[in-house]
């Protein structure tokens, strides 16, 4: 029961061969079970999931019920649920109780699904191992020894583990694709704009998108279904009807055509990666897709432009700590001074505080021009290599990580080293772009992902693809051996 | 780009995040290292490329000017360190 999708597990609720309660039972035992051994959640809500539960099973009963009622679901812990603790992994946010519900945990409970809990991640979305959490680190479901990347690597374990049939995540990136990749399982960013950020916890403005966390592209779709379309409470979301994702699944890929970039498949990239990332590509061909070369000059700039725009954006999102108005605030304050100064450094961990003091300095005068102003400058010249791309051909294709999980703290004295990783999801953040990533394969243990970039609000296109390989291939339904009992 | 530690601690005021004596060294040893290779971007030629602050280039959308949020004072208070009568209390300001 606890290895069917979404799909499977909305035509067995409708068809009353199981109950909400019964369904929400077996994954809150599971949570509870091995939660200590991957450390993916921060907070269970078995008894509120319960409760929620049995309101589900009335409206089932009465067939009031949509294709996601009474299924539950796992959210990053970035996004504000009322009422239960919300603490983007920080010791800053560790006792602050949300006040209000975030636009997806809204959309999301109407469409009747139950919040199982809270999933663990890098410490306000900063990070691609998820090892910088004041709540310790996650374990990749593959390799405990190993990281299930980052920043929401709680989720892609709670799925991978199959502790969840489903998450939320967050990409601002590669934060929802990359552990996606990581840990096997299918994770979409969508265009920027498409998925409210209201009760979001903001990192960077202008790149953060919630989307979600799955086992295949067929429940992507109902998920982005139900979370996708304007929202007026967010200055950025778009005013755009949302498409049927799931009407598009089943389209016919033949004439469709796909570019690979030859940047994306340089020195960098392991050969064995490269090797599974190939075999894919044959397999879109079987499905009728015409491949070719393409190139994306400015990608190697992605990575600086990166991390020049995301700490400025995020040293002015993360002010709002001041041990003011809610969060942690230090002990016995000398004045207002040390109020800011101290709850800041005793709140926040390291990773965030390099952040914030990149992002600072950048913003900084004297600096502004040179540093903030010129990044945004190349981040126009990489949004228009994709156009030019788009011009050629409907979807890009490549790895989604140059590499396999790595071994925790393997990266964690050297940032940089961390930073590196980034360089296939990071352009699509700056351009705005939807993307996903699948599981085609594993090294050993380890699981490889692919990733598709469409145009702007073209998920269908990236879903579609998508469903059709995983309709050929069953990577997507395969689970660690530990986890299958 | 190499950081002193005067600039850490000018920073530092600036995030009013404080940096302790111990931790400064490996801070500006970091994030010159970040800095230097962020300077990369400076190879590129940008003249005439005008900066993508939104990256679907869309600017601010506007309403009208209405009334529509209500008062939750009470509500958003109630996690607050610290208030009385409706205000947030914070250690003396002024000298």
């Amino acid at each position: 029961m606890f290895r069917k999708t979404l799909f499977e597990l909305s035509a067995l609720l409708h068809r009353r061969e199981i109950s909400s309660a019964e369904l929400t039972r077996i994954f809150i035992e599971r949570a509870e079970r091995f939660n200590p051994y991957l450390n993916a959640f921060i907070t269970l809500s078995g008894e509120h999931a319960l409760d929620m539960a049995t309101i589900a099973d009335r409206r089932l009963a009465s067939g009031q019920a949509g294709p996601l009622t009474g299924i539950p679901i796992a959210h990053k812990d970035i996004f504000l649920t009322r009422g239960i603790k919300t603490s983007c992994a920080s010791r800053m946010l560790d006792d602050f109780i949300a006040p209000y519900d975030a636009t997806v945990v809204e959309r999301l409970a109407s469409a009747g699904m139950l919040l199982l809990g809270k999933t663990n991640m890098d410490e306000f979305a900063m990070g691609s191992s998820s090892e910088t959490s004041f709540f310790g680190p996650v374990k990749n479901p593959w390799d405990r020894q190993r990281v299930p990347g980052g920043s929401s690597g709680g989720s892609a374990a709670a799925v991978a583990a199959r502790l969840a049939p489903a998450a939320t995540g967050t990409d601002t990136g590669g934060s929802i694709r990359q552990p996606a990749a990581l840990c096997g399982i299918t994770g979409l960013k969508p265009t920027y704009g498409r998925v409210s950020r209201w009760g979001m916890i903001a990192y960077a403005s202008s790149l953060d998108q919630g989307g979600p966390m799955t086992q295949c592209a067929q429940d992507a779709a109902m998920l982005l279904g139900a979370m996708a379309g304007f929202d007026p409470r967010d200055a950025t979301s778009v005013e755009r009807p949302v498409d049927d994702y799931s009407e598009q699944l089943e389209g016919d890929l033949r004439g469709l055509k796909i570019g690979l970039p030859k940047e994306y498949f340089g020195d960098g990239l392991d050969h064995q990666v490269a090797a599974l990332i190939n075999s894919a590509i044959a397999e879109f061909k079987r499905l009728g897709v015409k491949c070719r070369e393409i190139t994306l000059p400015h990608t190697e700039h992605s990575i600086p432009a990166y991390y020049v725009i995301a700490p400025a954006e995020c040293s002015s999102n993360l002010a709002r700590y001041d041990g003011v108005r809610f969060g942690y605030r230090c002990k016995d304050p000398r004045d207002l001074r040390d109020l800011y100064c101290r709850s800041r450094a005793e709140g926040f961990g390291a990773e965030v505080k390099r952040r914030i003091l990149i992002g600072t300095y950048a913003l900084s005068a004297g600096y502004y021009d040179a540093y903030y102003l010129n990044a945004q400058r190349v981040r126009r010249m990489i949004r228009d290599d994709f156009q030019s791309a788009f011009q050629q051909v409907d979807v890009i294709a490549g790895p989604t990580s140059p590499g396999v999980a790595f071994r925790l703290a393997e990266k964690t004295s050297d940032p940089l080293a961390m930073y590196l990783s980034d360089v296939y999801t990071i352009p699509a953040n700056l351009a705005g772009l939807p993307a996903m990533s699948i599981p085609v394969g594993r090294v050993g243990a380890l699981p490889v992902g692919l990733q598709l970039i469409a145009d702007y609000f073209h998920e269908g296109r990236l879903l579609n693809l998508a469903h059709r390989y995983q309709q050929v291939t069953d990577w997507h339904r395969q689970i660690p051996a530990e986890f299958a009992s | 780009m190499s950081l002193s530690e005067e600039e850490i601690d000018r920073v530092g005021w600036l995030a009013r995040l404080q940096i302790d004596a111990e931790a400064k060294p490996q801070f500006a040893q970091q994030l010159s290292r970040i800095l230097e290779f962020v300077d990369q971007l400076n190879k590129l030629d940008t003249s005439g490329v005008s900066p993508l602050a939104h990256p679907l280039d869309i600017s601010e959308r506007l309403r009208p000017d209405e009334v529509t949020e209500t008062n939750q004072r009470d509500l958003f208070q109630s996690i607050a360190p610290s208030v009385r009568d409706g205000l947030y209390l914070v250690p003396r300001v002024i000298e």
